[in-house]
């Protein structure tokens, strides 16, 4: 199901922008007259040139990228239907005339050597007839479809009935040799296993542009394109996306570095020092040529942070610490404590050049969080940060508290809180759960939020600017 | 000597550098650059829409180089403002040379009204073009590359924007000086600081990644003939499965290039576990990124 767009092809770029805003991307109208010029400059039978020349006219930074994609397969598909040419399915045999279904054990035999191979466009062209032969005769042995049916798209179904993993182990055989050392045998392994993974992300595209013929662009545009990584909800995201998510620190940390350096710059500068001025002026005779300012001195702050890592917000408080690890320079001293049920600090772990992307679990392994029933207990860890560690908290000190605030109807203990914020110059919580539902169920937000300033920070976008505005100039 | 006029001159059209992305792919490869798709559209389009064009990416993937190409397949002069923290319009614009307008100041004391010295002293003679200005008026084809934006002030950013929309410069005391001829302007940047979206929103953006295999293993080839092509293609996927790693800092294509130069003067021929143990220094820079690589690599 494919509608003509009302307005041809400029009308269709209209679309296709407006989509792009949906997503977040934002592009003004200037741009999408860039990119109605850039169509007209190129030409529109080579697909990859017009990605690239519309990607430069409408996207202004690489965290885009991956959205537009999704997006441009969407708007400007690169084939209609089940494709023209490309690979032969292997079927079992079929009744009065019709194909079979698919034999799935062949293919997997096809994929494997296409996998050892890495030929790109073979394999895409084997996504593609396996989605469209998996949709519409299924697959040999698991009962087959009717003939009218309508064809039903599933990466899910496509990917489970292949299991590209599990043929790793085979292509790894079919290459070794005697007299490959271990080095070899891991680039090739972790080198085939790209290769799946790529292969997933074709079934996947493949998918999404048959269902988008079937169900219309827009319904798919909805919930297949991916998040850009600020955008995505540290509390709902995915394994991945985290991980994508952490790569984004140091880019995050150097731009939020940078715009603070700039404050302090502006800063810098304060009044006249009028005494300085004439003392200075006596060297030229009593005519101020260099006039003095007072300065103000950079505070540098001490900063304590309490950190919840348990598994409910694990991911948040993660990447709160590395983006904290990463601003370090902006910090005189900082202090890392973590808790569940007890807290213990975990500084030693978030050294300078440490090695960062398996500290979580090393916090979980190594300090000692736990007393009871490994639930998260705010007020105990509270009591106990403050009975153990009460001394770091200072005049000079930032304190910064990252958690949900959900309890388990346990005691929040708000009296050692407010005494530790009575003792720190500045206090904040972060918290990871959007504002409404601060306070429902077991949550606490609320009534700790009477006691300091809560902040929602659900997506790092957020907690940029969260964390650009707590810290002092 | 660009033409000196009014606000919202009309500029002669000029015939584009390039007549399609297919001949740019040939021309920057006839100049030893071997561009992707990406690359040679961009190119392409910056040069028929008479744009700037902003290259984003990470160090050491060839954007300072992508100029330089360019202009040597254009045959364009090339002309180059290095951006630093605290570079100013008197460096990157025009400055007046004060020590000789003083000189002719004072010769001219005497026998000459105010009026004609005033003029004189702000003529062509006291004026000091510096990159930007030299790259408008210049008459022959000419690429302006502007290095490392982003190290630059906020405040340059501002002064980018007259010269790159309009490709003309005011100076108060002259007038405004418009380009005969648009200069191919490159910017790059390591995207230290977000630029602002005025400026952004004159250019055409193209984030240089690291290249695909194939087109890696030619550029290594190009760079370095005399490897053998089998070590080539192993340098390539050892490289590529490394920047898959989380590290501090993930090698780029001149690590790769360097490493092949290494193994090459080592008079090693394959990649063996012990070669790379030896030579892994030249594409991890940081003592825990080596740790990291050698144990998830199986080299102890």
């Amino acid at each position: 199901m494919l509608e003509a767009p009302e307005h041809g092809l400029p009308g269709h770029l209209v679309a296709f922008v407006g989509a792009l805003r949906t997503h977040g991307v934002s592009v003004g109208p200037g741009e999408t007259v860039d990119a109605a010029e850039v169509m007209g400059a190129l030409d529109l039978l080579r697909r990859r040139e017009l990605r690239e020349g519309l990607a430069a006219a409408l996207l202004r930074r690489s965290g885009q990228r991956q959205v537009f994609d999704t997006l441009f397969d969407l708007y400007f598909p690169p084939a209609l239907g089940a494709g023209t040419g490309g690979f032969e399915v292997p079927r079992a045999d079929g009744e009065d005339g019709e194909p079979g279904p698919v034999d799935v054990d062949a293919l997997r035999d096809m994929l494997a050597d296409l996998l050892r191979d890495g030929d790109e466009e073979r394999l895409r062209e084997l996504a593609r007839a396996a989605v469209d032969a998996l949709g519409r005769s299924g697959a040999a042995g698991t009962g087959i479809q009717g003939r009218h049916r309508q064809p039903s798209w599933s990466a899910y179904q496509a990917l489970r009935l292949m299991s590209p993993e599990t043929l790793l182990a085979q292509i790894m055989d079919g290459l070794r040799t005697p007299e490959d050392d271990d080095f070899t045998d891991e680039v090739r392994r972790r080198e085939i296993r790209d290769r799946i993974a790529r292969f997933r992300q074709l079934v996947q595209d493949e998918v999404r542009r048959r269902s988008a013929e079937q169900r219309g662009r827009d319904a798919v545009a909805k919930t297949a394109v991916p998040k850009q990584a600020e955008q995505v909800e540290f509390l709902s995201a995915y394994a991945d996306q985290l991980a994508q998510l952490r790569r984004t620190v140091h880019p995050l940390a150097r731009r939020l570095a940078s715009r603070l350096a700039v404050r302090r710059k502006h800063a810098k500068r304060g009044q006249l020092d009028m005494r300085r001025t004439l003392r200075r002026s006596m060297s030229t005779g009593g005519v101020p040529m260099k006039p003095a300012y007072r300065t103000r001195r950079p505070g540098r702050p001490e900063l304590v942070i309490l950190c919840d890592v348990s598994g409910s917000v694990a991911g948040f408080s993660h990447f709160t610490l590395l983006l904290v690890q990463a601003l370090r320079e902006q910090f005189s001293k900082v202090r890392v404590f973590a808790f569940v049920e007890k807290a213990d600090e975990v500084t030693h772990l978030f050294e300078p050049g440490a090695e960062l992307s398996g500290v979580m679990q090393r916090v979980l392994r190594e300090a000692d969080l736990t007393a009871f029933d490994g639930h998260s207990d705010y007020g105990h860890a509270l009591g106990s940060f403050a009975e153990f560690w009460g001394e770091a908290i200072t005049s000079k000190t930032s304190l910064l508290i990252l958690g949900d605030a959900r309890t388990n109807y346990r005691d929040p203990n708000l009296t050692v809180l407010k005494r530790l914020v009575g003792q720190a110059r500045h206090a904040h919580w972060l918290n990871p759960e959007p504002r409404r539902q601060w306070g429902t169920g077991d949550s606490a937000a609320t009534r700790y939020a009477d006691v300091l300033p809560m902040h929602e920070c659900r997506t790092a976008a957020q907690l940029t600017d969260v964390v650009e505005g707590l810290l002092p100039v | 000597m660009g033409c000196i006029g009014h606000d919202g001159e009309v500029k002669a059209t000029q015939a584009p550098l390039f007549g399609s992305v297919d001949e740019v792919t040939e021309r920057l490869e006839g100049v030893g650059y071997l561009a992707s798709t990406a690359v040679a559209t961009t190119v392409y389009l910056a040069d028929r829409l008479g744009k700037p064009l902003l290259v984003e990416g990470p160090a050491g993937v060839g954007k300072t180089e992508l100029a330089k190409a360019v202009a040597a397949a254009t045959d364009s002069g090339l002309v180059r403002l290095q951006c630093y923290e605290g570079i100013d319009e008197a460096r990157a614009l025009y400055e007046w040379n004060h020590a000789k307008q003083l000189l002719r100041i004072t010769a001219g004391q005497g026998h000459e009204d105010w009026d004609a010295t005033r003029d004189d002293v702000f003529s062509e003679e006291f004026l000091l073009p510096r990159p930007l200005l030299t790259a408008i008026r210049r008459d022959d084809p000419t690429v302006l590359l502007i290095d490392e934006m982003d190290k630059a002030d906020v405040e340059v950013e501002g002064l980018l924007l007259e010269v790159l929309s309009d490709y003309q410069v005011s100076i108060p005391e002259m007038g405004t000086v418009t380009a005969t001829r648009k200069p191919f302007a490159l910017l790059t940047s390591n995207s230290t600081r977000e630029l602002s979206e005025a400026l952004k929103r004159r250019c055409l953006f193209l984030h240089l990644d690291f290249p695909d295999p194939d087109l890696e293993r030619r550029i290594v080839l190009t760079r370095v003939p005399e490897l053998p092509e089998s070590l080539v293609e192993a340098l390539v996927r050892t490289v590529r499965v490394l920047r898959a790693m989380e590290l501090r800092k993930v090698p780029s294509v001149a690590e790769t290039i360097d490493w092949g130069r290494t193994l090459l003067a080592l008079g090693m021929d394959t990649l063996s576990d012990d070669a790379v143990k030896a030579t892994m220094g030249v594409v991890l820079k940081h003592q825990s990124d080596q740790v990291k690589a050698s144990a998830e690599l199986r080299l102890n």
